[in-house]
């Protein structure tokens, strides 16, 4: 399941104004968290477009009941990366942005589109759109399948033991299974080899005292 | 701005203030050829590439705008 933004944005300033800021917007007052910035890759393509990858590392603030959840995350910034692809004769930018650590919790992707305004083609917009998802999400399913399953089993068990203890209480002999019949056989079984075994020892001494006495006879 | 590579930080301001002039006045008026900035450019980047590796950052293998294939939009 993803979480899904879509926005727009307005820049009342021309769009080579916005490219040109668009490198130069690090440090600013409002980007305290964000701690480092480099270009890894830089290229003109044939057609006079410019492809870069930026990447960034960022302060990974939580609230506390994530940092108590989530300890392993909380001592590492996240890395970020920024691809993007500048065409001048369209005057058009694209960026793609993701983060490519702490990606088990979360991932965050935007996708944004530069351009000249449809109203005023002195101003740039920008449109929006992002993607925020989790492997979280997964494991709650998961979490929850188990827990149907689980309590189904455990209705059928409540249903048979009703059955059985109403039938016990109607005065019905219970309808034994054939486990119960098995075990049943099983202890009959063993008292008939027992009560043998006893013969046999009975049997075995009434014969050694006979001998005996018929010994005794003779002397 | 500083760099992920402490020592990278003075190589990357230099390379980011001749980018920035050649942005402007060349490459955004149609003028993409002669980039003045290619010496700087490799000495940044050896040392940044390194600090990359040392700080086992995982930016290989990552295709260029992640897919490139659009994105399904996806209600809540």
């Amino acid at each position: 399941m993803v979480k899904y933004f879509l926005g727009q944005s307005v820049l009342r300033s021309s769009w080579d104004q916005v490219f040109a800021a668009f490198w130069q917007r690090y440090p600013n007052p409002y980007s305290k968290h964000v701690l480092t910035e480099d270009i890894v890759h830089r290229e003109v393509t044939p057609d006079q477009k410019l492809l870069s990858r930026r990447l960034l590392t960022k302060t990974n603030r939580m609230p506390r009941w994530a940092e108590r959840l989530f300890p392993a995350n909380v001592a590492h910034s996240v890395y970020i990366l920024e691809d993007s692809i500048v065409d001048p004769q369209n005057q058009t930018m694209t960026t793609f942005t993701w983060n490519i650590n702490h990606a088990r919790l979360m991932v965050v992707e935007e996708r944004c589109v530069y351009c000249v305004n449809s109203d005023n083609n002195s101003w740039t917009e920008i449109r929006r759109e992002a993607w925020v998802s989790s492997s979280l999400f997964g494991v709650s399913r998961a979490v929850q399948e188990f827990g149907l399953a689980r309590f189904k089993s455990n209705v059928t068990k409540t249903m048979k033991g009703f059955e059985y203890i109403l039938a016990k209480l109607q005065g019905e002999t219970p309808s034994k299974t054939l486990v119960e019949t098995a075990k049943e056989a099983k202890e009959k079984a063993k008292e008939t080899a027992l009560a043998a075994t006893e013969k046999a020892k009975d049997l075995a001494n009434k014969a050694a005292t006979k001998q005996q006495q018929q010994q005794q006879q003779f002397v | 701005m500083n760099s992920v590579g402490e020592a990278c930080t003075d190589m990357k301001r230099e390379y980011d203030q001749c980018f920035n002039r050649w942005f402007a006045e060349k490459f955004l008026k149609g003028d993409g050829s002669g980039d003045p900035c290619t010496d700087l450019f490799k000495r940044y980047q050896q040392c940044v590439q390194k600090a990359i590796k040392e700080k086992e950052i995982p930016i290989e293998g990552l295709e260029f705008m992640g897919h490139g294939k659009d994105k399904p939009e996806s209600s809540s």
